[in-house]
């Protein structure tokens, strides 16, 4: 039984020796960010603040994003709404309704979720130009809708592929039509999966950056792309940028600690299976 | 063709009624600029409108009970976008990679391939990308696999705290690479002497002196190595994830079998467990692979255009939107995608032939 205790010590030391790496950059955010200007000097990065918590550096952090996180906002909502509502859609037909070839053309469609966006970048500036959406969120929102269809597809594809196909043949004996079932049926049963996917759309229109660098001129820009000129710019300090970077990355940290639990459940049935 | 049709007055009068509001709509945009402060709304509006015209269309081929052909209808939107949006706009962007395009206006004088040629005999700095991507890609899916599996394996041992420890592995891939660039970019600061600071100064202060380095500015490709570490950071733990999920799903009758037999932890390991997660990494490798081939938001953080650190995604931009050389742009972005494309295709291939069988 020793010999158990003693591997046992062993792994924790192993895990907790990661577990500080992992915080490391969260734990430098956190500290610069609670000192106070005064304090802020690069010799002394690690060292506590000693004249208790301040905020300030936050809250210059906050002025310099504000329209910025406002901007990622107002993107990000109607997108992960609409994006969610567009792939349960697609799901339910390529899974429930399969006619000759539809394998063929999930397979398709899903192709569009692993291209490299330089491939399509030139034609889809021109084309935004041509439909006037270049420069403005509301492009930026098509944009990510469009390109988000593969991975909704796919995450509500394995998920009702996973409902047993005898309830929709018990609802067609009682005279529900295709789009009955999916109203009665199916979207009653999709809440896990519009979890998922809100959840995982959230995530990466807020953390997207060549898309939003290309298609969005200064006044609409992003958080992301923000923070990056933020960082390239010498007039800012680093205690500030730090600041910033924490509060930039923070609707998708707290999303992820609150909601996370069914985040990688369907990511990991997503994944898995695709 | 079409078994049967229903009548319904309601559905005809809601088809009209949807077909005039949409055509109503699409009249109104089309004849003006429609602007709600500086936002463009005319091509939206065009859009909803053609949208709801559209359904209108749905609501009447509703009514002829053929539910292939109404699925079909259902999906043409999405289809219809995927088509142009990576299709058409994928054969544009060969097009643009084969004409003779520099400067703002459009040029499609015919080129041949000379983009391409040029790319890989007279480009030094494409070169660079090329073995920048390599070193990256190789280093990014060993560090996830390894990383993963070692912490998958530890979290099985059914420790108290595991969902804990789960969770700050796994956090960091709510982050943008850009914050990840950003932070990692303080951290591994490279400067020496007096202005020593970031993960250096703690091995300072640890009397660890001898793992001080220079970090991301090595001379190449090692530099390029360490540019892997803010990466692995971020998605190790997703790694993590899956491969704890492909441990969790083998039964533990096959364990009790082998412990039966006299098999140790090692050799259970060993022998039965990493290869049933042989899928699981094939899986990994293919998503990994996927985003490090086209890694380009966290060396924009990270290297902050250092030339040494350059990878195809930061070249196409560069020569595309900075120096409008489009027909090389567009070779670059075209080459990123074959190379996606080689290591992509063959599995969704081979997920379609599998699951055509169910």
């Amino acid at each position: 039984m020793n010999r158990r205790v003693a591997t046992n010590v062993l792994f924790y030391l192993i895990l907790i020796a990661f577990s500080i790496v992992f915080l490391l950059p969260i734990y430098l955010m956190m500290l610069t960010g609670f000192k106070p200007f005064n304090e802020v000097d690069l010799k002394t990065m690690w060292s506590l603040p000693t004249n208790g918590l301040h905020i300030e550096n936050f809250i210059a952090g906050y002025q310099q994003l504000a329209p910025n996180l406002k901007n990622s906002l107002m993107m990000v909502i109607p997108e992960a709404i609409l994006s969610s509502l567009l792939g349960s859609l697609n799901g339910y037909l390529l899974s429930k309704w399969k006619f000759r070839g539809s394998n063929l053309l999930f397979t398709l469609i899903l192709f569009g979720m692993f291209i490299p966006y330089q491939s399509i970048l030139i034609p889809l500036v021109m084309f935004m130009q041509y439909i006037q959406l270049y420069g403005d969120l509301p492009g930026l929102v098509l944009v990510h809708i469009i390109y988000g269809i593969p991975i909704t597809t796919l995450i509500f594809r394995n998920y009702y592929a996973g409902i047993s196909t005898e309830i929709l043949e018990a609802g067609r004996i009682d005279g529900a039509s295709l789009m009955g079932l999916y109203r009665y049926i199916m979207l009653p049963l999709s809440a896990p999966s519009f979890a998922v996917v809100i959840i995982w759309q959230f995530t990466q229109a807020w953390n997207e950056f060549l898309f939003a660098v290309i298609l969005t001129n200064q006044s609409h820009w992003p958080v992301t792309v923000a923070l990056n000129n933020l960082a390239g710019s010498q007039l800012v300090q680093w205690n500030v940028l730090m600041a910033a970077t924490l509060l930039a990355a923070l609707p998708t940290l707290l999303v992820y600690i609150f909601l996370g639990r069914f985040f990688l459940r369907g990511l990991m049935a997503g994944a898995l299976k695709g | 063709m079409f078994r049967s049709f229903r009548f319904r007055p309601t559905q005809l009068i809601l088809a009209i009624v949807l077909m005039l509001v949409g055509s109503a709509s699409l009249y109104y945009f089309s004849g003006r600029d429609v602007k709600v402060g500086t936002t463009d709304l005319t091509s939206l509006g065009l859009l909803i409108g053609g949208l709801v015209f559209y359904g209108g269309i749905l609501v009447i081929v509703s009514m002829f009970e053929n539910e292939t052909v109404l699925s079909i209808a259902l999906l043409l939107p999405s289809i219809v976008a995927v088509a142009i949006f990576v299709y058409g706009f994928i054969g544009w962007s060969i097009r643009v990679s084969l004409s003779q395009w520099q400067g703002l206006r459009p040029d499609y004088t015919w080129a041949g391939l000379s983009q391409y040629y040029n790319l890989f005999n007279n480009d030094p700095r494409f070169l660079i990308d090329v073995r920048n991507t390599a070193v990256f890609t190789v280093g990014f899916i060993v560090g996830c696999l390894v990383i993963g599996l070692g912490l998958a394996i530890l979290l099985d041992q059914k420790l108290k705290g595991e969902s804990l420890f789960r969770g700050i592995f796994l956090f960091p891939m709510s982050i943008s690479f850009i914050a990840s660039g950003v932070v990692w970019a303080w951290l591994m600061n490279p400067a020496t002497g007096d202005r020593l600071t970031g993960i250096n100064m703690i091995f300072h202060l640890l009397h660890l002196d001898f793992l001080i380095n220079l970090w991301y500015t090595n001379p190449q490709p090692w530099g390029m190595a360490f540019t892997v570490i803010p990466a692995v950071w971020q998605l190790s733990g997703f790694t993590m994830a899956l491969y704890l999920g492909g441990i969790r799903s083998i039964s533990d009758d096959l364990r009790e079998a082998a412990r039966v037999d006299g098999a140790t932890e090692f050799e259970i390991y060993r022998y039965i467990i990493l290869p049933m997660l042989q899928p699981v990494t094939l899986s990994a490798v293919i998503i990994l692979g996927h985003m490090s081939l086209k890694i380009f938001d966290l060396i924009v953080a990270l290297g902050k255009q250092d030339i040494r650190l350059d990878v195809p995604g930061i070249y196409m931009w560069d020569t595309t939107f900075k120096a409008n050389n489009y027909a090389q742009g567009a070779a670059i972005g075209v080459l990123m995608l074959v190379s996606v494309a080689i290591l992509v295709v063959p599995y969704l291939v081979q997920n379609m032939r599998t699951e055509t069988e169910i």
